[in-house]
């Protein structure tokens, strides 16, 4: 067991956990910011997507001693209030179904977007291709990234 | 560092599953859907499981259509389960919504006329002379209105109306209007909503092992398991081991030292042995003919010409986002149940006999669902936690990892068909005989189908082999890989008679309407009205330049045809569009009905292509999403959606369109490659090597 000190979300945890632990399992056990899900635990699906810095990475798979100082954005750190371009986009077009896989597919497009706002079909096709959603909204999700990137300033 | 002070006081009971919201002050039930509060706040109860069928926006709309509220003010709240109140709370064989419908309407409808009469009362006129509209209720003579809020508390004093007229539908406001998921605004912000967002205090999370299929435990040391930090347990039980922590993590890693062996308990079965069994069972003797016209053993032996094909279908997982997991606290008292279950009343029941307690001892909270697709009818991991709470004697978690659930959890049943069809010289259709086997497949076979009644002589029959391989409904029970094999036999015998698919397939409904033979139990002009329009908005032959594949299927009460159109690009076939025309009757939720549609659609194709699970000596092959492939963003067509404009009360969404996509894939396939596709997944027929459906220009 180690202490480490997160910054999620513009807050400051701190946690004593074994060094290997997902930073996955540290947000929904020990923090209780259950939003990134478990979906498969080998970054094959997406659904624990979450920020590091900005960028989209599988929380499943990232050990919590290798997160350092950089800054975790979770699904309930994306706005304050479901403001997000991305988080209104997805409302707006009635993305979800089942919605379990939702929050990933959200964080993915948000730090897509951020690097490419003005996206064209095929790139939003490729930076979504690596999240899985059963329930087959992918039309919706494509559009809806596509709706995010007009709806940003 | 950026941001506040440290928090550090986390607690397990601030992220629990949303409970149920206290009552508003002085609120009032007008029946088991229904409470107004008198600050206008109405209040409808959806009492079935939630899957991402809808059904939690869905049932509230219909309450609301004949109480005529303003959906504005519309508070939406999953119930728990209580048999007392509701009837049918489950979610299976797309069912909720035939069974439900007049029920919910008469909720509505009854409350709104208790609110009349109250205004009646209070403004000493006449009901008839009231009308209502968006939540008031008016006497547009005087100008006087009051909201039902404002009407609630006199309203409940007045007798049930024993008789009501429903809305018409020309007079609907919100059914067949597209209104949003109900859940949305907590799901964009990652509100806990589902069975493995539970936590509480002092609760204990579990894993399990558990033996391969037709084996027991032979021995297991747990020490090494036992002995890591933050287990508190690990018991074995009825052939599995389970492992309880405080974190998830720890429990991960402690469950990586268990030493167990497992020994034979009954057959030990490999993919091989079942593709040779089903073989031999479709030509096993003296099976009993589940329908049977005609005399078919005669037109064969005269027919000009016989089609004979096979079809076959593997194990599929249903890979549910969310793996299974359930939460139990058994205590002195009573059971607490929190989780996700399609057949809650069945979970409960389970529970209660496991334990040997009275029923009426065990609630059950249920949470929105992560997927189901019938997986989750069964209780077997709700009542893996119940064991354990109840051993344990403290809460517990059982979670399912996504290999636990890939590995030792419920398959869509293997399935092989064959189908025969006798032509006479002219090509007309006169014969037909069909059987279905599979492994714990029970009846594969829909035996009152087209061409029942049609083909004057026909006969369906179905084999299962009974395997300890645990088999369980998979969205759109048998009917999932029946539509295609049906669908693709019919598009041959078409070829072979030298016909256009949808031309011939209207002239023998048109045969079946006017000289039927046997009963007939599909709706034939509802058959053709999908047909005709599925043809009219794909434009079904006018386009050379591409490829174009038809099926039509009826199934859960609803009929739905589909055209799949491919496009040669540098001599790849890539499917490029998916056109539908469904008639459900009344669509209740337009957006929630389109997404059925295309999202069926799309699971449809990609289970066809790529699911499959393998078994060697009771294990499977595959373990994860990087063995077992879902379909993704870039590989899915477009696919345009029509409903017929119908005022028949509706019927089931969430399955029907599902089993016919990939016949019309397949369909389109041969048009375009002059290759027919048999077995799933397609991806390892050998008519699709090097073919990449999904490939963009």
């Amino acid at each position: 067991m180690a202490n480490y000190t997160l910054q999620i979300n513009n807050k400051n945890y701190r946690v004593d956990v074994e060094e290997d632990t997902p930073l996955l399992w540290v947000l929904r056990d020990n923090l209780g910011l259950v939003g990134t899900k478990y979906g498969c635990g080998i970054a094959q699906c997406g659904a624990c997507t979450v920020h590091l810095n900005g960028i989209a990475v599988r929380s499943c798979v990232l050990p919590v001693s290798a997160i350092g100082t950089k800054k975790i954005t979770t699904i309930e750190g994306l706005s304050a209030n479901g403001e997000h371009p991305v988080q209104k986009a997805w409302s707006e077009l009635d993305v979800p179904q089942c919605g379990y896989c939702q929050a990933g597919q959200m964080m993915t497009a948000a730090a897509f977007l951020s690097k490419n706002p003005k996206p064209s079909f095929e790139q939003i096709e490729e930076a979504m291709n690596g999240n899985i959603c059963r329930c087959g909204t992918y039309h919706r999700i494509r559009e809806a990234v596509a709706l995010a990137a007009t709806k940003r300033k | 560092m950026a941001g506040g002070g440290f928090l550090l006081s986390f607690r397990w009971t601030d992220a629990l599953a949303a409970p149920l919201p206290e009552s508003a002050a002085g609120e009032v039930s007008f029946n088991s859907y229904l409470s107004i509060s008198p600050d206008n706040v109405i209040t409808i109860l959806s009492p079935n499981p939630e899957v991402g069928q809808n059904i939690k926006t869905s049932f509230p709309m219909i309450v609301a259509e004949e109480l005529d509220a303003d959906w504005k003010n519309v508070k939406v709240v999953q119930a728990n389960l209580d048999t007392q109140k509701f009837n049918r709370q489950a979610t299976a064989g797309s069912g909720a919504m035939q069974h439900s419908w007049d029920r919910l309407r008469k909720a509505g409808a009854t409350a709104r006329l208790m609110l009349m009469e109250a205004a009646a009362k209070r403004w000493n006129v006449s009901s008839a002379t009231l009308t209502t509209e968006n939540g008031f209720v008016w006497h547009k003579e005087s100008g006087r209105k009051l909201n039902y809020g404002a009407l609630a508390t006199e309203a409940a004093t007045v007798a049930v109306p024993t008789e009501v007229k429903f809305k018409e539908k020309k007079d609907y406001k919100l059914i067949g209007k597209p209104i949003h998921n109900v859940d949305n605004a907590e799901m964009i912000m990652g509100k806990p909503l589902y069975g493995l967002d539970v936590y509480r205090d002092g609760m204990l999370l579990a894993m399990i092992e558990r033996p391969p299929f037709g084996t027991k435990i032979k021995s297991a040391d747990v020490t090494a398991a036992k002995a890591m930090p933050g287990i508190v347990d690990v018991v074995v039980f009825k052939d599995k081991v389970a492992v309880l922590g405080k974190s998830t993590w720890q429990v991960t890693k402690a469950r990586k030292l268990l030493k167990v062996e497992y020994e034979p308990d009954g057959a030990v079965e490999s993919t091989t042995d079942h593709d040779r069994l089903m073989k031999q069972l479709l030509d096993k003797q003296d099976v009993k003919p589940s329908r049977k016209d005609g005399d078919v053993d005669a037109i064969f032996k005269t027919a000009a010409k016989v089609i004979t094909r096979e079809y076959q279908a593997p194990f599929l997982s249903h890979a549910c986002m969310e793996p299974m997991n359930f939460f139990a606290h058994v205590r002195s008292d009573g059971v607490e149940l929190i989780g996700p279950a399609q057949l809650p009343e069945d979970t409960r029941k389970n529970v209660a006999k496991l334990l040997g307690v009275e029923l009426e001892k065990v609630t059950l909270e249920m949470t929105r669902m992560g997927g189901g697709f019938g997986r989750r009818q069964r209780s077997d991991y709700s009542m893996e936690a119940a064991e354990l709470s109840s051993l344990l004697k403290a809460p517990v978690k059982v979670m399912w990892t996504r290999e636990d659930d890939m590995r030792g959890g419920q398959y869509r049943p293997a399935m092989r068909y064959r189908f025969q069809a006798a032509l006479d010289a002219e090509g007309n259709w006169i014969g037909y005989r069909m059987r279905g086997v599979g492994v714990n497949s029970g009846n594969s076979t829909r035996p009152d189908h087209f061409p029942a009644g049609a083909v004057p002589n026909f006969l369906v029959d179905s084999v299962d082999h009974k395997s300890p391989v645990t088999t369980s409904p998979w969205r759109a029970p048998s009917e999932n890989f029946l539509g295609f094999a049906e669908q693709s036999f019919f598009d041959e015998i078409a070829t072979a008679a030298n016909r256009d698919p949808i031309e011939y397939r209207l002239s023998y409904l048109d045969k079946a309407q006017k000289t039927p033979v046997g009963a007939v139990k599909y709706d034939i002009d509802r058959m053709k009205g999908v047909i005709e329009l599925v043809a009219e908005k794909s434009g079904w032959g006018k386009n050379k330049k591409v490829f174009q594949g038809f099926s039509a299927y009826f199934s859960h009460g609803s009929y739905i045809a589909q055209v799949a159109e491919i496009e040669m690009q540098n001599g790849n076939p890539v499917l490029r569009k998916m056109v539908a025309a469904v008639d459900c009757g009344v669509v209740v939720n337009l957006s929630g009905a389109y997404q059925q549609v295309k999202g069926g659609i799309i699971d449809g194709l990609g289970h066809a292509l790529y699911g499959e699970v393998t078994l060697k000596e009771g294990v499977p092959d595959q373990k994860n999403f990087d063995t077992y492939r879902l379909i993704r963003m870039k590989e899915i067509p477009d696919v345009e959606v029509y409903f017929v404009d119908s005022a028949i009360n509706p019927t089931g969404l969430g399955e029907p369109a599902l089993p016919p996509a990939a016949a019309a894939l397949a369909n389109a396939f041969f048009k375009a490659t002059g290759k027919r596709l048999y077995n799933q997944p397609f991806s390892k027929e050998e008519a699709m090597k090097g073919v990449n459906l999904g490939q963009s220009s």
